[in-house]
């Protein structure tokens, strides 16, 4: 158990760089998410921690000590692995059991410790087994055993979920969850995928094309995303984002639609930006709504998520949610009442937020 | 897996079975000849035509072959020459198995300046066959002192292109997680490859050892060259030796007999390693 702690950490294949100064302190313990959309960076800093890519500039601690130029076996981490990278020829035992060995654990000392992971990861009786042998579910928990019964400093894992079925994807989230908290092992998770980054994380680091946009818990980010990347990312469907004008008493929206102005903002050129869940149907139309024809509808049973075209002749597609039994017909013109509480203003130039919330 | 390509109907199995009897009657057709003839007497293998079955000479062809007559011949004992093919074929078949292991693993695991020279130096020796460099060769092992020894005899056939290109291609398919959860475990470069790569690569080791041990065995042009003494002969070259030119002079029940022999090991390496020598031909185990 221990803390990590990078410093402006920086990667550069020959001229590009691929990583632009990530820093964050992790606390022991502590379960922190990377995610962004594939090809951002991800594994390559999750391989700089681990040690098998090389650190170009910065420095990386674990457990207070600097760990850059010391193999992956000296850092005292322990990673799974996007396709597991299960050993094919040794049994679930011996999988298992490498690392120890390697460590020097031997005899009954080796079999206690593996059998109590196994144990904890419901594989006791696939000990015996190869991993051909074995269902994707159970080849994931094995990788997971692996990691797990070295007892490390911190646990690495690289979309470790990735190829299993939506399903089984759900309860692995929860278990790796249930035993990051029992064992209390400090971690870092990368994944493309929101849901299981929003799920997991005690703090999310939201990446885009190398940068870390935005640090911070699941809920602050939701509430509060930085810019229009990480407000766009996080939250499914994603949050709408409307060309507003701010002037007068007004904002005044592409369609010539008026919400109130929010306090604190300079005339010109914005971006309103609301999440599907804060439009709700409304009876009558004028200031604070916005009025949009619906195209298409997605039922998804509790809920329905409607994709609409802003105005009578307008350009901006708007996605908003009702209940599953309340769903407007597909060719309707519908009025929103817009949630004047929960909507977000961002810099049209800087794409920044500047207030909401 | 087959199937698809020639269709499963009871004429094309019949065709199917057909031809590969046919293919097994031209090919073991030599070989029962030859073993026939082991057991005819001298008169009846001068006389033709050869009958197709074997004779009653087995016992008395065979016996006379371990009790002395060929040492007669050659002034060196059956045995010997078998011991002489043996030392040479497993000689060769395991240096070149760990030669090419070992480049192969340098080649593809590790990166180090010339790494790609180093594999193009490898793979142009392929154009550079043992009978294209002989002199040199040879005249390397003169100097070395290694004629009429089984080092001189083993050596110069070791090197190879061909089994490091085939572990190359095989340990490219090792996923790169693979290598990177050993590092995470701990594991350095020779534990990786002791309990890893070599454990994965059982099957076309042992595929590579049956192809390469036959090879071994039916040396002919380098044996003949780097032995001068009789005892160092390997048994394919005793053979040779055994058939003077004229017909008459030749033994040849006891030419038979020594040639039956000279097929028997790598027959044997064949069938019992055939389960894994398929298995490495045709299936990686992944
Ligand atoms: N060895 C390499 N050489 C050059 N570019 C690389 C190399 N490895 C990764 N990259 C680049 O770095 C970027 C980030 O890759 P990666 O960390 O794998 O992304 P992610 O895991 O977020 O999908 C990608 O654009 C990729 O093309
Ligand atoms: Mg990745």
């Amino acid at each position: 158990m221990a803390t990590l702690s990078l410093k402006d950490v920086r990667k550069t294949y020959g001229k590009t760089d691929v990583i632009h100064g990530v820093s964050i302190d992790i606390a022991d313990g502590e379960f922190v998410v990377i995610v962004g959309p594939s090809g951002c960076g991800k594994s390559t800093l999750l391989r700089m921690v681990a040690g098998l890519e090389e650190i170009t500039s910065g420095t990386i601690e674990i457990g207070g000590r600097v760990v850059n130029t010391l193999e992956p076996r000296a850092r005292d981490i322990a990673m799974v692995f996007q396709n597991y990278a299960l050993y094919p020829h040794m049994s679930v035992f011996d999988n298992m059991a490498y690392g120890l060995r390697i460590a020097g654990v031997r005899g009954d000392d080796l079999k206690a410790r593996v059998a109590k992971a196994a144990e904890m990861l419901d594989l006791s009786t696939l000990l015996d087994r190869k991993p051909r042998q074995l269902s994707g579910g159970q080849r994931q928990r094995v990788a997971m055993g692996r990691a797990l019964v070295r007892d490390p400093a911190a646990f690495l894992f690289d979309e470790p979920l990735s190829n299993l079925d939506a399903k089984l994807r759900v309860s692995m989230r929860l278990q790796i969850k249930d035993l990051q908290r029992r064992v209390a092992t400090t971690s870092l998770y990368v994944t493309h995928d929101q849901v299981e980054a929003m799920t997991l994380a005690d703090r999310l680091i939201v990446m885009n094309k190398g940068v870390a946009e935005q640090i911070a818990t699941p809920m602050e980010i939701y509430d509060a995303p930085a810019n229009m990347f990480v407000a766009g990312f996080i939250g499914s469907p994603a949050m709408n984002f409307l060309p507003a004008t701010v002037t007068g008493s007004d904002l005044l929206i592409s369609d010539g639609s008026r919400m109130p102005r929010p306090a604190g903002l300079q005339d010109g050129g914005v971006i309103l930006g609301v999440r599907p869940e804060h439009l709700t149907r409304s009876r009558s139309a004028g200031p604070g709504t916005l009025t949009v024809r619906v195209l298409a509808v997605e039922t998804l049973g509790a809920d329905a998520f409607v994709h609409a075209r802003l105005g009578e002749s307008g350009s901006e597609d708007i996605v908003f949610r009702v209940p599953g039994h309340d769903r407007p017909a597909e060719g309707t013109v519908v009025s929103l009442a817009v949630d004047q509480d929960k909507v977000h203003i961002f810099d049209a130039a800087t794409q920044r937020r500047i207030s909401g919330m | 897996m087959a199937e698809g390509m020639v269709g499963t109907s009871k004429r094309s199995i019949a065709l199917g079975h057909f031809l590969l009897i046919l293919g097994c009657v031209i090919v073991a057709f030599p070989i029962w000849y030859v073993t026939v003839a082991s057991t005819h007497s001298i008169q009846t293998i001068l006389n033709p035509p050869l009958p197709m079955l074997p004779g009653a000479e087995a016992a008395q062809n065979y016996g006379e072959a371990f009790s002395g007559s060929i040492t007669r011949i050659g002034g060196v004992s059956v045995e010997r020459l078998l011991l002489n093919s043996t030392v040479m074929a497993l000689g060769i078949a395991v240096g070149k198995i760990i030669i090419s292991m070992a480049s192969a693993f340098a080649i593809v695991f590790f990166r180090f300046p010339l790494r790609m020279a180093c594999f193009w130096l490898i793979f142009i020796t392929l154009m550079l066959p043992v009978e294209v460099r002989i002199m040199p060769t040879y005249k390397v092992m003169v100097d070395l002192g290694l004629i009429d020894t089984y080092a001189g005899l083993i050596l110069p056939l070791i090197a190879s292109a061909t089994a490091t290109l085939l572990f190359r291609q095989f340990f490219m398919t090792i996923p790169n997680e693979l290598l990177e959860a050993a590092r995470v475990d701990g594991a350095g470069p020779w534990r990786f490859f002791k309990d890893i790569l070599l454990p994965l690569s059982a099957t076309n080791i042992a595929a590579l050892f049956v192809i390469l041990f036959i090879y071994g065995w039916t040396q002919y042009l380098w044996p003949l060259l780097v032995t001068n003494s009789n005892s160092m002969n390997t048994i394919v070259i005793a053979l040779r030796k055994m058939i003077s030119f004229a017909d008459a002079d030749t033994p040849w029940n006891l030419v038979m007999v020594t040639s039956v022999l000279a097929i028997l090991p790598p027959v044997l390496v064949v069938v019992l390693m055939q389960r894994w020598f398929v298995k490495g031909l045709v299936e990686t185990e992944k």
